[in-house]
């Protein structure tokens, strides 16, 4: 009996502290293969970062992160599946991801039905957040970009007709699409032509031809580096020597590899700039490359690293993991510095940032000029 | 008029490809009546192996492409007809369904053993032939079209050439025309099957080079609507007869081309399939295939 009973005092002595040193669980989906690989790569290693520096600072109440990495293969459908699994199996506190929208959604509608906080760090389109009020972004929204595209453009491109050609299947591109035109004609520009394909798609010479012959000034292309790099490529082919631009979903070494001298000279928006001089930024990127082995952390890195400092910003600021509390911290977020500018959270759970127009010159990136909100 | 050429040069060059993989589909079916699923994938191995060895010749030359694209034809050739020996052999004189469901699961096994060996992540494809574009009145001929549509052509003659000029390709077509008496005359079947195999998976190789080459971006399920297409120009055009494969891919690229530079480009797919299905209810036997009432 004695033994027994000493059995049942040390067991329960283990369980309890096992139960001090239990990681808080934080989820992450993310495209690490497939079409987006590179987004997702560059996302998930800013958020390892970001991970790795609070553990190194003692966790959050008391407590060690563990991150959850489950890959959806760029695929749609698999998001949903993802979150549905590290909720109910993993049960995480919260979920980080993902880089394309289409896909935020998927998870997200998931993460609203369990009531569990979501934080996409790049997703731009405006339904992502709109699912519900447990779901977050750390990035500005297309309205936004696409109005800053649309100025770009006018201004500094001197386009009057534009033609745009516009992924079907991402809900990013139709959104991107949709807020330049608004903005491109109210400003008195023309589109001339809006052609259309799929994700997947590998031939866009016929709508090219089609967009060849109402000479525009510019193309605005609204999609993926795997699509944009070859648009830009068989616009070439076809004698269009005009520029081409896009936004922040071509930021990706492959629009070089893929495009090569086809993407000189085109433009696109984005989060953020190595480029940049503010000293945040500069830190960041020696912690980046003395983690990752002396790679440069690109936009989808900078807010990947975001994404999991408003988290654990949150959760030490509830002073617990549960789920509603959690999102009111998450809510009341304001002006926290982080790599990508401040992050403050606004009642739509957007964050509201500045953009930034790169040039693609010499098979490199280069700062254009920033657009402030 | 600029324009309706332009996209006529589109379509074709499109519709080359599409009319090389469709060759080997209706080559299989015209010798042991199935339809080969993993023929298409051959097509991205075909792709891969062009990957591979553009690392080892000199870049942007004819003659380092060629060698690419023999080398990477000769591989898809040993693989088409590993495959058949492997998978389909063991199955000779089973129902067809067994052998088709047989095929799917060789699909399968070559698009995610390559997602393992090669990765999901697309890769770049080298530029392993030289590339310019000339500028004809207001029309823009790349030098990659232009290779499509010659390669294509050379080796579409090519394979008429042995189908109806060598002995193996009377060995085929007597195959074709019926096993058991061919066997009866003296032609070794199992050497004929494995000739056409291979055949056939060397113009999905050329296919899958030719495809790289003018969209570079390369993953291990590009093979999938490239070889649904392909499929479908064999059936447009009537399936088991090889000029009828060529015509249908052509055809079918040409359409696609055109509703894609039209205002229904979200449609592409669904119209040429479309077109496929009204062509089909007037001549089920396809554009150049002979109806043959099947003897009950």
């Amino acid at each position: 009996m004695r033994r027994l009973l000493s059995l049942t005092l040390s067991l329960l002595a283990l369980g309890l502290s096992t139960h001090a040193a239990e990681p808080i669980k934080i989820g992450e989906y993310a495209s690490l293969t497939g079409k987006e690989a590179t987004f997702g790569q560059s996302s998930h290693k800013g958020t390892v970062l970001a991970i790795e520096e609070a553990n190194a600072a003692g966790g959050a109440l008391g407590r060690p992160l563990q991150l959850i990495v489950e890959d959806n293969q760029s695929k749609p459908g698999e998001s949903g599946t993802i979150a549905t699994k590290l909720i109910t199996r993993e049960k995480v506190v919260a979920l980080l991801g993902e880089v394309a929208s289409s896909r935020s959604i998927e998870a997200a509608i998931v993460a609203q039905r369990y009531r569990i906080p979501l934080i996409s760090p790049s997703s731009t389109n405006p339904k992502v957040t709109e699912i519900g009020n447990y779901i977050f972004r750390v990035c500005f929204i297309d309205p936004f970009q696409g109005t800053a595209l649309a100025k770009f453009a006018h201004g500094h491109l001197k386009a009057k007709r534009v033609a745009i050609i516009t992924s079907v299947s991402s809900a990013y591109s139709v959104g991107l699409a949709k807020y330049f035109r608004e903005q491109f004609l109210a400003d008195g520009g023309t589109v001339v032509l809006e052609q259309k394909y799929a994700e997947g798609d590998k031939d866009f010479k016929a709508q090219l031809t089609a967009i060849k012959a109402t000479a525009p000034d510019a193309i605005f292309v609204p999609g993926y580096y795997t699509e944009a790099a070859l648009i830009c490529k068989q616009a070439r082919d076809l004698g269009l020597t005009i520029p081409l631009f896009g936004g922040d979903g071509w930021e990706a070494p492959e629009l070089l590899s893929i495009g090569g001298t086809a993407v000189e000279g085109t433009y696109y928006s984005t989060h953020y700039s190595p480029e940049s001089p503010s000293p945040a930024v500069k830190s960041f990127i020696k912690r980046f490359q003395a983690r990752w082995s002396g790679e440069t952390p690109d936009a989808m890195a900078a807010l990947g690293y975001d994404s999991a400092l408003v988290l654990v910003d949150a959760i030490r600021r509830a002073g617990t993991t549960e789920p509603a509390k959690l999102r009111d911290a998450l809510a009341a977020t304001r002006n926290l510095e982080g790599v990508s500018g401040r992050t403050t959270i606004d009642a739509q759970r957007n964050a509201s940032k500045a953009a930034v127009i790169v040039e693609v010159r010499n098979g490199s990136f280069r700062f254009v000029q920033a657009v402030e909100p | 008029m600029t324009e309706f050429l332009q996209q006529l040069l589109n379509g074709i060059s499109l519709g080359a490809i599409y009319a090389l993989i469709a060759l080997g589909y209706t080559m299989v079916y015209g010798v042991l009546r199935f339809i080969n699923f993993a023929h298409s994938d051959v097509f991205m191995v075909g792709a891969f192996a062009g990957y591979y060895l553009g690392r080892h010749v000199p870049a942007g030359t004819i003659a380092g492409g060629l060698a690419v694209m023999l080398g990477a034809m000769v591989i898809c050739a040993i693989l088409g007809m590993t495959i058949e020996r492997l998978a389909y052999r063991p199955l000779r004189g089973a129902p067809t369904l067994n052998v088709l469901i047989t095929a799917i699961g060789v699909s399968l096994f070559l698009e995610y053993t390559g997602q393992l060996i090669f990765g999901a992540t697309p890769r770049t494809f080298p530029q392993i032939f030289p590339v310019t574009t000339v500028q004809i009145g207001g029309l823009s001929v790349s030098s990659n079209q232009l290779l499509v549509i010659g390669v294509a052509l050379v080796l579409m003659i090519g394979l008429q050439l042995i189908v109806f000029r060598t002995r193996i390709g009377t060995a085929m077509r007597a195959v074709s025309l019926n096993p058991n008496a061919a066997r009866l005359v003296g032609v070794n079947n199992d050497v004929v099957i494995s000739f056409t195999f291979g055949l056939g998976s060397a113009l999905a190789a050329a296919g899958g080079i030719l495809y790289a080459m003018n969209y570079p971006s390369i993953d291990p399920l590009m093979g999938v609507m490239p070889g649904l297409k392909a499929f479908v120009a064999a059936i447009l055009g009537g399936i088991g007869n090889i000029p009828g494969a060529a015509l249908g891919g052509l055809l079918l690229g040409t359409v696609e081309t055109f509703v894609a530079g039209s205002a229904f480009s979200t449609y592409k797919d669904a119209i040429a399939f479309a077109i496929l299905i009204v062509i089909l209810l007037f001549r089920p036997a396809g554009l150049l295939g002979r109806f043959v009432a099947e003897k009950v």
